[in-house]
């Protein structure tokens, strides 16, 4: 097997991700100071574009402070869990179909596994254990409630989230994301795509309340709720591990988006594409950018409700995790098998 | 079959390694003047009281207990899911039956106020 392929593309994913988070920090900078008709970083750099790696630089010349009562392998460890996690996700999600590059043809994604939604589950339950290991091993009170309250927020959420999940995996019938891709390319009634943010509605609002969740986003942004908790569970980290934190919080986001564009908006598939005579390679280069432009289009949606809404209760929370999003996702599921098993 | 796992656990490495020499830059970068107060606990300035290692809300343990009893559940929806198809109209009784079992239980504490936060 070329194990050279796979290697280059987890360098590329990587130095993609981290460059998207920089931009990412800077935008949402820059976006909130406009909700808030603020100016918002405009020194670093031109327009201030450079103000996240000036961040980055400044967190890795901090001093790393470890409390004297915490348990320092654990604390050590809780940041390269998340961060780790977080990167990792993206390696089942296609941005694109074959191209050929340098002579070779290259499949857009680094692994094309059968699995492909276990495993986005799989790695987002592993990302609990970031946070809990995070909030015990610092041994502050703050960080040791925070650390709870968020693995039990995010244990609620993922069942609405996998439940959601349940529907356009009826629909598509395959658990290869790649697969849930390639049956979204599809017309419904000939013009409408046949996304499944048409065809599941509802699987795609709990799912995407669900993902607000699961990053830790507003306005589910519990775990840090500063009136409450300080920091949350990363009260006690400084330097670059609080940084990494931060960095795996803004990697999630846009690996989240991603899903929701492969999950619901169609992916890289483009619509009509196959009417207009265009070349292979023309048409693979369209699908990566329609992808970047989903997913982009995702995040802004996402930073926005972050600057518009308020945060909630922690009962409200829970309420609505467990008595609202669980029977509708629960019900939308039913239904949709109802309907799938009468009338095929 | 199995070798298209050789990637995702590259990217597990790479990823893994990429936190790990963070975290060590840092420790190698940054100063190191360590002081009785700097290592303290932080409680909001005052001196610590006791330990975090403490009794906490048995609400945590419940939603625990609870997530795992329905994400069992989710578990045995994906297969039946993605085989959805060949088991037709039967398959969506017998599922629509082991649904309706957890349903019960799902009422039951929801009855008991396991859900509730006060």
């Amino acid at each position: 097997m070329n194990l050279i392929e796979p290697l280059v593309k987890v360098v590329l994913i990587l130095a993609v991700m981290l460059t998207l988070v920089i931009l990412l920090v800077y935008s949402e900078r820059r976006i909130s100071a406009f909700i808030q008709n603020r100016i918002g970083p405009n020194r670093v750099g031109p327009k201030g574009i450079l103000q996240a790696v000036a961040d980055v630089v400044k967190l890795l010349m901090k001093e790393d402070i470890v409390p004297k009562n915490a348990n320092k392998p654990i604390h050590d460890l809780a940041p390269m869990i998340s961060i780790g996690v977080a990167m990792s996700t993206f390696a089942v999600i296609p941005i694109g179909g074959t191209m050929v590059l340098l002579g070779q043809s290259v499949r857009l994604m680094l692994a094309d596994v059968n699995i492909g939604i276990l495993y986005i589950l799989a790695l987002t339950s592993m990302g609990v254990y970031g946070i809990t290991l995070a909030g015990w091993s610092s041994n502050s009170k703050y960080s040791l409630l925070g650390g709870l309250r968020s693995s039990a927020q995010l244990i609620s959420y993922e069942l609405s989230m996998g439940l959601s999940i349940v529907g356009v995996l009826l629909i598509a019938g395959t658990l290869q994301l790649d697969g849930i891709v390639q049956a979204q390319s599809a017309y419904i009634g000939g013009w409408l795509p046949a996304w499944n943010v048409f065809l599941q509605p509802v699987a795609f609002v709990t799912f995407v309340v669900s993902a607000f969740a699961e990053t830790n986003r507003l306005p589910f942004d519990l775990p840090e709720a500063e009136p409450e908790l300080v920091g949350g569970y990363h009260t006690e980290y400084s330097g670059l591990k609080f940084g990494l934190f931060m960095l795996s919080e803004y990697v999630n986001l846009v690996v989240a988006s991603a899903i929701i564009v492969t999950l619901f908006l169609g992916g890289y598939s483009v619509p009509f594409a196959e009417y207009m005579n265009l070349s292979a390679q023309t048409v693979s280069l369209i699908q990566v950018l329609t992808f970047c432009v989903k997913t982009a289009g995702v995040i802004l949606f996402f930073v926005v409700i972050r600057w518009t809404l308020p945060r909630f209760r922690y009962d409200q929370l829970m309420d609505l995790g467990w008595k609202v999003m669980l029977p509708i996702a629960l019900a939308n599921l039913v239904v949709t098998g109802f309907i799938l098993a009468a009338f095929s | 079959m199995l070798e298209s796992y050789i990637p995702i656990f590259m990217m597990l490495g790479a990823a893994a390694l990429f936190g790990l020499v963070m975290v060590k830059l840092n420790e190698w970068l940054g100063p190191r003047r360590p002081s009785a107060e700097k290592l303290s606990t932080y409680e909001s300035g005052m001196e610590p009281v006791r330990t975090a290692r403490e009794r906490f809300s048995i609400k945590f343990y419940m939603v625990a207990v609870l997530f795992i009893i329905f994400d069992i559940e989710v578990v045995f929806l994906y297969p039946w899911a993605v085989a959805f198809n060949e088991l037709g109209m039967m398959g969506f009784v017998t599922m629509f039956v082991f649904i309706l079992i957890l349903l019960v239980g799902y009422f039951y504490v929801w009855r008991k106020g396991a859900l509730e936060w006060d």
